[in-house]
């Protein structure tokens, strides 16, 4: 059917067009040059932001969102410039990085962790992100960071409170700016001897999974070493939505006091539970039975309502703090959105800001560089005070706080109050403490 | 040739040919243009289609054949993974053994559960890999097994993967301090050769090349079943099971060789998955993936060759192309039309798009069950037909022919 005529002049043509083809990929292809994946070309860079849209955690998810978004703003010089006005570190100017205005692609991790390795993937591979960023689970961010590590890029950890994110699974390319089970438990601990006692007996119910563990095993070692008791440790599953026959056998138990190791919608079921039951009213060993919740947030206090009255907890950061940077930040982020962030908004804020600043001072987006940057770097006015970000395990150490359930709350969002800011020496650990223990951070890995 | 007859042979090459030519297919827009969201063609996506591909013909052959429908397949898939893990931790980074390990295992709880399963048939029969499938995933997920022996065998919610400190008995020690990364005698497995040609950019990957070549000699083991006398055992089976026992045939054997085969494709499946991605979570063993693969046979075509390998690659293609659009993008694409119009185009189409593909899927699903029983494959041949008539009547497309 085919006819065919060829002509000398399209065989030529044909032939110096496929030769140009083939011939081009030899200098067209950047990264090889550049010596690691995804180097951004002179005019953009891009972020990738990895949070949970749908599923459990996914108020947290779109609320990091929503602050990720203010920061690529006031990076590229939108908005009143936040707390980039505050940040101690002067060297980001509203240009950019690295004078290439910032782009960013979102995805949405499930809060699994295989869909949020599907999804990192597919940032780095088609959208060519050189950062990857967020996530609200600690089971999340541990598989992601452990992907960024493989694939050569930077993973600036959301809210992930468990130890192992910088402990036994921590990586040379992560970081975390967000505090941790042990420390939650080591501020928690002074001010529960002091409110109630020295001699308590702990119920804990925990959520069956890597930060339930070890929130549950950090509270446990900080309360025991003022003289509580720990009568019973109980798992519950982490998709429970009715906490019922868990709460019953609590009263039975000789316990009186009553630790909740849940996060999101399970603790806001959990002690709505607890307070049907009339824990709250119940007297035990003639002491009045408290009920505590060691990681805290404004999302869930809104969840339970009225429940969280005078409930102890820690918390990362909030939005009452009267600091420049937090007042900067909650004014950047109430104009925008109309509500205040959560600590959730603030840690993503504040890494992606950090990762800029980095890269910045580093002057290369290079992996390795920028992780040399951030390696023992200390800054302030991003809300937590005094911050530094060890390098031995990406871990940054700063200021935690100790809140309580408000009383009398003066309108939806003035839920929490803060009880006690407990300095940063309080918190501080060794590298290679036992809670800590099994891991290793290997070495920074650029990629390509 | 390969013992094939002429018509599956033009299938297999057709085949051959889309995973040759997969990234030029794939990725048919240049980067930057406002249809790149809809390129395809990166080593993630590719590697799932063509994973996904001998996950569904792995199933096909128990349910498209014999027609037992089984809930649980995604149990084996996640077996398979977490094998494959521990070889990896254990043994080498090298791929080979890993895989082996991977279908081995899957090939052994499949004997096991469908040893149990296949006492019954019917509802009861997918109900019972339902449960079986849904247990094996709370083990997995709480690492039930792992918290009895006071250790860690599936990593529970956090998913397992290899670390700088594992034993690695076979491997030398990796150097300074880097993650091992998985590979074939040296190649890695993430390893590409970008190819920049203008304003397109192509990707060969070696992993997915890797994966597409165990998916060819899949999808060819997988035709040779289908033409052989055990095939029509099979397919006996699913037309009239009591007539064959009435001609004095058992038919456990040959079903429990299917629910097992079927099983080893998923555990290979498991096996390529932590091959190009070194983490095994329990969420690829939830009834929702189980699901999954059902509908990708039924979406492509049960009881056809290339049917399932199309749902795959469709269904793949929702899950990581619409799911990512979200209503930034869309309003870049309607900022031509009047402010009032666009915001109300987007608005109709939002719920589709982004999170919402599960609905579009859905609809999808409905249209072809409704008016395409045969699957996309009938599509095709439907589409085909149109053109083939004017030519000769006789010409049947070797596309593909189903079971019945």
């Amino acid at each position: 059917m085919s006819k065919s005529n060829f002509s000398r002049r399209g065989v030529l043509k044909t032939g110096a067009i496929a030769g140009a083809g083939l011939a081009l990929p030899t200098y067209l292809r950047a990264d090889a040059h550049t010596g690691f994946t995804n180097a951004p070309g002179d005019s953009e860079v891009i972020l990738g932001f990895n949070v949970p849209q749908t599923g459990p955690y996914a108020d947290e998810g779109l609320d990091e969102l929503r602050a990720y978004q203010l920061a690529v703003e006031h990076l590229n010089g939108g908005g009143d410039g936040g707390m980039l006005n505050t940040f101690s570190s002067k060297e980001l100017d509203g240009t950019g990085i690295l004078g290439r205005e910032v782009k960013y692609v979102t995805g949405d991790t499930q809060t699994k962790s295989d869909a949020a390795r599907a999804s990192a993937r597919s940032m780095i591979e088609k959208d060519g992100a050189i950062m990857i960023t967020g996530g609200s689970s600690s089971g999340v961010a541990v598989a992601v960071q452990a992907l960024c590590q493989e694939a050569g890029v930077i993973f600036m950890a959301g809210l992930t409170h468990s130890n192992d994110t910088t402990g036994k699974d921590k990586r040379a390319n992560g970081f975390r700016h967000f505090f941790n089970s042990y420390m939650s438990g080591a501020a928690l601990a002074p001010v529960l001897a002091a409110n109630y006692g020295t001699d308590r007996k702990a119920y804990h119910l925990t959520a069956d999974y890597n930060w339930g563990y070890t929130t549950e095993e950090a509270v446990k070692s900080s309360t025991e070493a003022l003289g509580w008791e720990t009568v019973s440790a109980v798992k519950t599953p982490l998709t429970q939505t009715d906490f019922s026959s868990y709460i019953a056998p609590v009263l039975n138990s000789g316990a009186d006091v009553l630790v909740l190791n849940h996060y999101g919608g399970n603790m806001v079921n959990s002690l709505t539970n607890a307070v049907q039951f009339g824990l709250r009213d119940a007297e035990v060993n003639g002491k009045n039975f408290e009920i505590i919740v060691p990681l805290y947030s404004r999302l869930m206090a809104k969840g339970a309502g009225a429940n969280v009255k005078g409930i102890f907890g820690s918390t990362n950061w909030h939005w009452s703090l009267q600091d420049e940077g937090s007042k900067a930040f909650v004014q950047s982020f109430g104009t925008k959105y109309g509500f205040p962030p959560s600590q959730a908004a603030h840690t993503t804020y504040v890494q992606t800001l950090l990762y800029a600043d980095a890269v910045t001072r580093a002057g290369s987006f290079n992996p390795c560089a920028v992780a040399e940057a951030l390696e023992g770097f200390e800054f302030d006015g991003l809300g937590n005070g005094k911050t530094l970000y060890r390098a031995d395990d990406h871990q940054c150490f700063k200021d935690v706080l100790v809140v309580k359930g408000k009383e009398n709350p003066e309108n939806e969002f003035d839920l929490l109050e803060i009880v006690e800011v407990t300095p940063v020496d309080q918190v501080t650990y060794e590298p290679d403490h036992p809670q800590f223990a099994g891991g290793s951070l290997g070495t920074c890995n650029p990629g390509a | 040739m390969f013992g094939l007859e002429k018509k599956d042979l033009r299938l297999l090459l057709i085949v051959v040919a889309l995973v040759v030519l997969a990234p030029f297919i794939l990725n048919p827009f240049p980067v930057g243009s406002d249809l790149a969201q809809f390129n395809a063609g990166y080593p993630d996506l590719m590697q799932r289609f063509v994973i996904f591909g001998i996950f569904a013909i792995g199933f096909n052959i128990l349910f498209g054949l014999t027609g037992y429908l089984s809930f649980g397949h995604a149990a084996f898939l996640g077996v398979g993974s977490y094998a494959a893990v521990w070889m990896f931790k254990l043994l080498s980074m090298n791929v080979l053994p890993a895989i082996f390990l991977a279908v081995v295992i899957a090939g052994i709880f499949s004997l096991a559960i469908g040893y149990i399963a296949l006492r019954r048939s019917g509802i009861y029969f997918s109900i019972l890999t339902l449960a079986f499938a849904q247990m094996m995933f709370a083990i997995a997920y709480s690492d039930l097994i792992g918290n009895f022996l006071r250790t860690s065998i599936t990593g529970g919610e956090t998913g397992l993967q290899p670390k700088v400190s594992d034993p690695r008995i076979l491997d030398a020690v990796v150097s300074s301090g880097q993650t091992p990364t998985a590979g074939l005698f040296g190649v890695e497995m993430r390893d590409s050769y970008v190819w920049n040609l203008g304003d397109w950019v192509f990707t060969f990957n070696f992993g997915y090349y890797f994966a597409g070549l165990i998916m060819v000699i899949s999808f060819y083991l997988s035709i040779r079943i289908f033409r052989s006398p055990f095939g029509m055992m099979l397919r006996a089976i699913k037309s009239n099971q009591t007539r064959m026992s009435y001609t004095g045939l058992n038919a456990k054997p040959y079903t429990l060789a299917a629910f097992v085969i079927s099983g080893m494709y998923a555990g290979l499946a498991g096996g390529l998955l932590v091959a190009m991605d070194t983490q095994a979570g329990a969420e690829r063993m939830f009834w929702t993936a189980s699901g999954e693969v059902v509908l990708m046979t039924i979406l492509g075509g049960a009881g056809t060759l290339i049917g399932p390998v199309l749902g795959a690659g469709f269904i793949k293609y929702f899950e990581n192309i619409i799911s990512k659009i979200n209503s930034t993008i869309l309003h870049q694409w309607f900022a031509w039309l009047p402010d009032g119009l666009e915001d109300f185009i987007v608005a109709v189409i939002y719920p589709f798009v982004g999170k919402g593909w599960h609905l579009t899927l859905g609809l999808v699903f409905m249209l072809v069950v409704i008016f395409l029983p045969g699957g996309l494959v009938q599509g095709g041949q439907k589409f085909a037909g149109l053109f083939r008539r004017k030519k000769s009547k006789d010409a049947k497309d070797g596309a593909t022919t189903p079971a019945e």
